[in-house]
């Protein structure tokens, strides 16, 4: 039905514009890592970027700045972005729905209930306390969306994968709101949570999940070659040898991984995760081990650009790179889906 | 066989039976037959003024917009061939909801200003999105990705006014942002029955249309189907019933998704099911919105569209594993 490639009017060779993608992507995360640690409120001379990070002079402020505040947040915009750019991929791969976002698992959803509830209950307000809350409500949303999608003979198919999304979605948010519009305390620190954010996140945070975030990747690097196939449809892709509950199984298992590691580190950031397969498709063409591939490189480049220019639009203040980043992305896709020919496949 | 008359008459049936205990249940419940001694022109002067100028408005605006909504998600579904592509997830509510907040928050504006501010943000959303998908021609899935990205932005400056506002200010647009029957008046119902009137021979005029360009664009105009002024006519009937029925009661959360997938489900086969479309979002609306003032003991009034969610999504669930017939998930 609805899957659809974009099909550019370059006259390179698909396998050359392959590589220079991820040649292009690689230099561009490179500069935006860079910028990351040298840009923010407090202007510091690149020079200091270096030293910063492998021979510190005690005492330096500038350093201090560049090591204790810029470089966590860097690492967690680095490992969220790759991780929802990624589960993006596996997402639109597996539903073959060109709108499929990470969150329409319900993640996001199932994460923000668990932590209005840490909030409204346990009374937690510290974004590192939310981990496991926004972990564990991420994984257990997505279980039933997938355990009601899978039910029926036909097995999780990617309509009823998508409106079981959307309603468990729907259901939670109506929960949430049901509770915030009553409760002013929980809405009034819920809802700095709920735009998505780097800031405020230490170390400790990326410690706790780079573990599921290597898991995810992997399941989604093993998914790569069964979504090319499930492309086809399910009937061809049976045909060909493919056990297509198999595939479904293993992205989803990515899709949980990585989401849920994304939320829990910076919020529910939307858009990434539906833009950059995307963004990434009309340099790649439709092989999805290149697409998660890319995808991976510019998933982290897009959240850590609006997360730059989030410090530097309202200096000294800051605007949320979850805001930021739908705000430039849209023009992006909007722009990309003008341009290239749209091709159904 | 098709199953539709059958589904259509249950639903109605369904629907009117909710209508009727809605206006007579509540801090005073009226007895049957006192309600329809009330309804056609009788009854006590305190039963005239709970019925008539209290609890029927609210339950005639509640069907109306819901055919509106109904209708609009059913439309859009068909017209895209997308499950996903209802005006909540293409950024028409979202428009709506930026003007209405923006209101609110930064104007600080009240009464009618609210409702027109909505209508304005639905209809200038739409006509960007038209726009920037026409491309020698409209394309389908252009219109839903370039929506998206719409609806993403929208998204993002309604994080931006909440969290930059006074929560109290966050509170009450939140309280918008998810629609209420609360403050139906008979000038509401005029308003939303005066655009049903006009929008509904149009529905039926084009409804012919698009079960054609549902075979194909190509097909569709072989059968002599003027494809893009249909698709335009059905994209500007969709938006305007969305467009106002969220101006009067704000974008009543899920309604316009969830009601086609359920009829179709009910009714088999993979027709348009636009009539058990717009009953079902009646149910659902009324439904949810007697829960709403009934059943959930919180000191505020809880608005309807909080409940639409709870309501509809365990349903729509329940249909989806008990099915084995995919619907048409165009």
């Amino acid at each position: 039905m609805t899957r659809t490639a974009l099909t550019p009017r370059a006259t390179l060779s698909l396998r050359t514009r392959r590589w220079l993608s991820f040649t292009a992507s690689l230099v561009l995360l490179a500069v935006v890592l860079v910028l990351s640690l040298a840009l923010g409120a407090r202007g510091i001379e690149f020079s200091q970027v270096w030293p910063a990070l492998f021979s510190p002079e005690v005492g330096n402020n500038d350093q201090l700045v560049i090591r204790d505040l810029r470089l966590p947040r860097t690492i967690v915009g680095l490992l969220a972005g790759l991780a929802l750019g990624v589960a993006g991929a596996v997402m639109q791969g597996v539903t073959r729905n060109p709108l499929a976002d990470p969150g329409l698992l319900g993640v996001n959803a199932g994460a923000s209930l668990a932590v209005v509830f840490a909030i409204s209950v346990l009374s937690i307000t510290n974004p590192t306390g939310y981990i496991w809350f926004a972990f564990a409500g991420a994984a257990a949303a997505a279980s039933i969306v997938y355990a009601i999608g899978s039910l029926g003979r036909e097995g999780a198919t990617p309509v009823k994968l998508v409106l079981a999304g959307t309603a468990v979605t729907a259901g939670i948010t109506s929960v949430i709101s049901l509770v915030l519009i009553s409760d002013t305390d929980t809405l009034n620190i819920f809802r700095f949570w709920s735009v998505g954010s780097l800031a405020s996140r230490d170390l400790e945070a990326v410690r706790l999940v780079v573990g599921f975030v290597v898991a995810g990747l992997t399941f989604a690097a093993i998914s790569g070659r069964m979504l090319n196939l499930v492309a086809l449809g399910d009937d061809l892709a049976r045909g060909l040898g493919q056990r297509v509950y198999v595939a479904r199984a293993v992205a989803a298992g990515a899709v949980v991984l990585l989401c849920g590691s994304a939320t829990a580190l910076a919020g529910p950031i939307v858009f990434v995760g539906l833009v950059v397969p995307h963004i990434v498709r009309p340099f790649t063409g439709p092989d999805y081990r290149w697409i998660i591939a890319v995808s991976a490189i510019v998933g982290p480049s897009l959240l850590l650009i609006a997360d730059i220019v989030g410090r530097l639009i309202v200096s000294p203040s800051e605007l949320e790179a979850g805001l930021v980043v739908a705000v430039i992305g849209a023009p992006v896709m909007i722009a990309l889906v003008r341009r290239v020919k749209l091709a159904g496949l | 066989m098709s199953r539709t008359p059958r589904v259509i008459l249950s639903l109605s049936v369904v629907a009117v039976a909710l209508a009727l205990i809605s206006i007579a249940v509540g801090a005073y419940t009226l007895s049957l037959p006192d309600l329809m001694a009330t309804l056609f022109g009788g009854g006590t002067p305190s039963d005239r003024f709970i019925v008539l100028k209290l609890r029927l408005p609210r339950v005639l605006l509640a069907v109306l917009v819901s055919i509106g909504f109904g209708l609009a998600g059913a439309l859009f579904q068909s017209l895209l061939r997308n499950a996903l592509a209802s005006p909540d997830i293409i950024g028409i509510s979202g428009g709506a909801s930026v003007a209405a907040v923006l209101s609110l928050l930064v104007f600080g504006a009240t009464g009618l200003v609210v409702p027109l501010s909505a209508l304005l943000g639905a209809l200038v959303v739409a006509f960007t999105i038209y726009l920037l998908s026409w491309r020698s021609g409209m394309n389908g899935m252009r219109f839903v990705l370039i929506g998206v990205g719409i609806a993403f932005m929208a998204q993002a400056v309604l994080g931006y006014l909440i969290t930059r506002g006074d929560v109290r200010d966050a509170q009450q647009a939140l309280v918008w942002m998810v629609g209420g029957l609360g403050g139906s008046s008979w000038g509401d119902i005029l308003i939303m029955a005066v655009s049903l009137a006009v929008l509904l021979p149009a529905v039926v005029v084009l409804a012919a249309k698009l079960r054609m360009l549902q075979l194909g664009d190509d097909l569709a105009a072989g059968l002599g189907v003027s494809v893009q002024r249909s698709r335009l006519a059905l994209i500007v009937v969709a938006v305007a019933l969305v467009a106002i029925a969220t101006a009067l009661v704000g974008p009543l959360a899920f309604v316009a998704f969830v009601s086609a997938p359920i009829a179709r489900r009910l009714v088999g086969g993979g027709g348009l099911a636009l009539v058990p479309s717009a009953l079902v979002a009646i149910v659902l609306v009324l439904g949810s919105d007697f829960v709403a003032q009934h059943l959930i003991a919180t000191g505020a009034q809880v608005p309807t569209g909080i409940v639409t969610g709870i309501v509809g999504a365990p349903y729509l669930l329940w249909l989806i594993s008990t099915t084995n017939r995919e619907g048409r998930a165009s």
